[in-house]
């Protein structure tokens, strides 16, 4: 059963030199209760592939290719005022940081309210009890205080707690968490991240896990989705990619994670830095970062191959039979 | 919060002796003022008697000190010109400029608010851009230049209000007020436009660009992200963050709409404490001029302590002794 799936989606911006694509022939789905990893470096996709889903892209960006469905319904055609009774109730969303996220003159509690009595249908004082609930399933100590209080009276971590309670309080079936942990602490950030896979569990909410941090994909994710230069190049079972990844350049991140242990020489990593939007090569994008690119890798531009739990775009992985 | 009060109450205090310091030296700008009191040819002895008599005699810091008594109490001593006390040829003149300054601070936010907050939304829309137009025209003409303008087109040209004074006023107690006939408001109209059109596209291009500023932040994103009505998000959401710094500006702008309403009095002819004054310049009145001073920075004190006060009732950050929680 798949909750919503991303069918060649092609995210736009018209500039003065032409239409630039942010993200290319995107393509993905994801069940209920499931956590999709998508990782990437800055510019990859991953943000705008989330922002198209929720359906705030930022103009002039339009979509240009391709459909959401959610339940099987498009809702990237939605009117607009549809699309806003989606997202929160629907599809909530959990932004970077935490310090900028809430807004400072409104009490948590204000903003909770108000978001749990957008979307459903409850009194001011049923949906209070429910908001004090949220503050204290995400682990807010004496939430029946602290919910009258400004966020500037929370630390970071806190804070982030209160973004999950505000992205999950009308109950959404799917979450984008766009770089959750990006902003904390290292020790707050396992804190949030736990936070995060408890609530998925227990909730059954689907998940899309916005990260650069390969760590944190493999401590949470079920499937992993690898972006660059706007496209998926490969995707799969988060245990199968990071043991065995198949496109070069999720082998390359994989390489470049420091560990624990004797220290080499130097941390290796991969040469060169991914092309802009608007100047990306006719072939495959990452061939001139490649470290063993075949011919027809400056020509023809692979496309994302393989089963349904399993697929890959690369001209190398074609040759060899998995 | 208390605290916070008495900090700036006692700070008022030193700005209020400095000022008092000030207009207490315009008397001595003028000369001896002995001179001017006495025949030409008095002796010594009779002009020591006047100094003596006016306390002119004794040490500077004691006369500024009585200075200062008598001015907390009120009392500015006699006008030069017209022999009657400074206090009361102010407060006649009061209640004419207070109702001009509020009518058009009035005007400005009521305004200047919705038009910035219109030109934010809809930045690219005919009216907004319009607007944005004629602001600039209103932010660059002198203000005498408007004042004569208006004069020519609704009193000369059309006829439909008068060009100067008041009209009728109705007296409550010591306060006379215009608002209460018709002639008096019809008198309002021209002057407080001309007084508050600075102020209006200023406070108008303020909101618009802080607006603007709002709704890019993250926590209107994240608002948006969570489904909330969009006249929620503009107007719960963004425009308390927006009026903050406009509370500050218009603050410091209400003090400038009394120094401004000086212009606009001549210009009008009203008869406020703003024409009190450049006839106290023009004549050397200097108790008239010393009061003058004096008053109106007690209002910009004023103003400016209440400004602060309402920060921290719009901006919770600022509450300093809001119990803290733990981290």
């Amino acid at each position: 059963m798949t909750l919503l799936s991303v069918e060649n989606l092609t995210v736009a911006f018209p500039g003065r030199r032409g239409t630039v694509n942010a993200i290319e022939n995107v393509s993905l789905s994801i069940s209920p209760g499931e956590i999709l990893g998508m990782v990437g470096e800055s510019g990859a996709g991953k943000s705008m592939t989330g922002a198209a889903i929720i359906g705030l892209i930022e103009p002039p960006g339009r979509i240009a290719e391709g459909r959401i469905l959610l339940d099987g319904q498009r809702i990237d055609t939605l009117r607009p005022e549809e699309m806003r009774r989606i997202r929160g109730r629907q599809i909530g969303a959990i932004f970077q940081d935490p310090l900028t996220s809430l807004n400072p003159v409104l009490t948590v509690g204000e903003q909770l309210i108000e978001t749990i009595q957008t979307h459903l249908k409850l009194s001011h004082s049923e949906a209070r009890e429910r908001a004090i609930d949220w503050l204290r399933r995400v682990g807010i100590p004496a939430p029946e205080a602290r919910i009258d209080t400004y966020p500037h009276q929370y630390s970071g971590g806190m804070r982030q707690r209160v973004v999950i309670a505000l992205a999950l309080c009308a109950e959404p079936r799917l979450v984008i968490a766009d770089e959750p942990t990006t902003a904390l602490d290292v020790s707050v950030q396992a804190q949030i991240i736990a936070l995060l896979r408890r609530l998925a569990r227990e909730t059954g909410v689907a998940v899309i896990l916005v990260t650069h941090d390969m760590g944190v994909i493999a401590e949470t994710a079920d499937r992993v989705a690898v972006m660059y230069a706007g496209r998926i190049v490969e995707i799969g079972q988060v245990a199968d990619v990071l043991k065995n990844p198949r496109h070069p350049y999720t082998s390359g991140l994989m390489a470049s994670i420091p560990r624990i242990g004797p220290r080499p020489e130097v941390l290796p990593q991969i040469e060169g830095a991914m092309p802009r939007p608007g100047n990306r090569p006719e072939g495959c994008a990452f061939a001139p970062r490649c470290p063993h690119p075949v011919e027809r890798c400056t020509r023809v531009r692979p496309a994302l191959e393989g089963t349904a739990t399993a697929s890959v775009a690369c001209h190398l992985t074609e040759e060899v039979p998995a | 919060m208390l605290g916070f009060l008495i900090r700036r109450i006692i700070q008022s205090v030193f700005v209020m002796l400095a000022v008092a310091l000030i207009a207490f030296m315009m008397f001595r700008f003028m000369g001896d003022p002995v001179n001017s009191m006495v025949a030409e040819n008095a002796t010594t002895e009779e002009r020591d008697a006047v100094r003596a008599r006016l306390g002119l005699d004794q040490p500077l810091w004691m006369q500024y000190g009585r200075f200062v008594g008598r001015a907390a109490q009120g009392d500015f001593g006699l006008s030069w010109r017209n022999a009657r006390p400074v206090s009361t040829l102010l407060a006649e003149r009061f209640p004419a400029t207070a109702e001009l300054v509020l009518v058009a601070a009035g005007l400005s936010l009521l305004l200047g608010i919705p038009l910035g907050i219109l030109t934010a939304l809809r930045p690219n829309s005919f009216s907004a851009q319009t607007l944005q137009f004629l602001s600039l025209i209103g932010i660059s003409l002198p203000t005498f230049v408007t004042g004569i303008l208006l004069i020519l087109v609704f009193s000369v040209w059309l006829g439909w209000l008068p060009s100067f004074g008041r009209g009728e006023v109705v007296d409550i107690g010591w306060w006379s007020t215009g608002f209460l006939t018709l002639s008096g408001l019809k008198a309002l109209v021209l002057p407080s436009v001309m007084l508050c059109l600075f102020q209006l596209t200023l406070i108008m291009r303020l909101v618009r660009a802080e607006m603007m500023e709002v709704l890019r932040t993250d926590y209107i994103k994240f608002a948006r992200a969570r489904g909330l009505p969009s006249r929620s998000i503009n107007f719960r959401h963004a425009l308390r963050n927006t009026l903050i710094p406009v509370i500050t500006i218009f603050g410091l702008q209400l003090g400038g709409l009394i120094a401004f309403a000086i212009i606009t009095e001549t210009v009008f002819q009203w008869p406020g404490m703003g024409a009190l004054f450049i006839q106290a310049v023009s004549f050397g009145d200097v108790p008239v001029m010393a009061a003058y001073l004096v008053l109106v920075s007690l209002i910009f004190v004023v103003i400016n302590t209440t400004v602060d006060l309402l920060y921290a009732v719009l901006d919770p950050r600022l509450r300093v002794d809001s119990p803290r929680g733990a981290h």
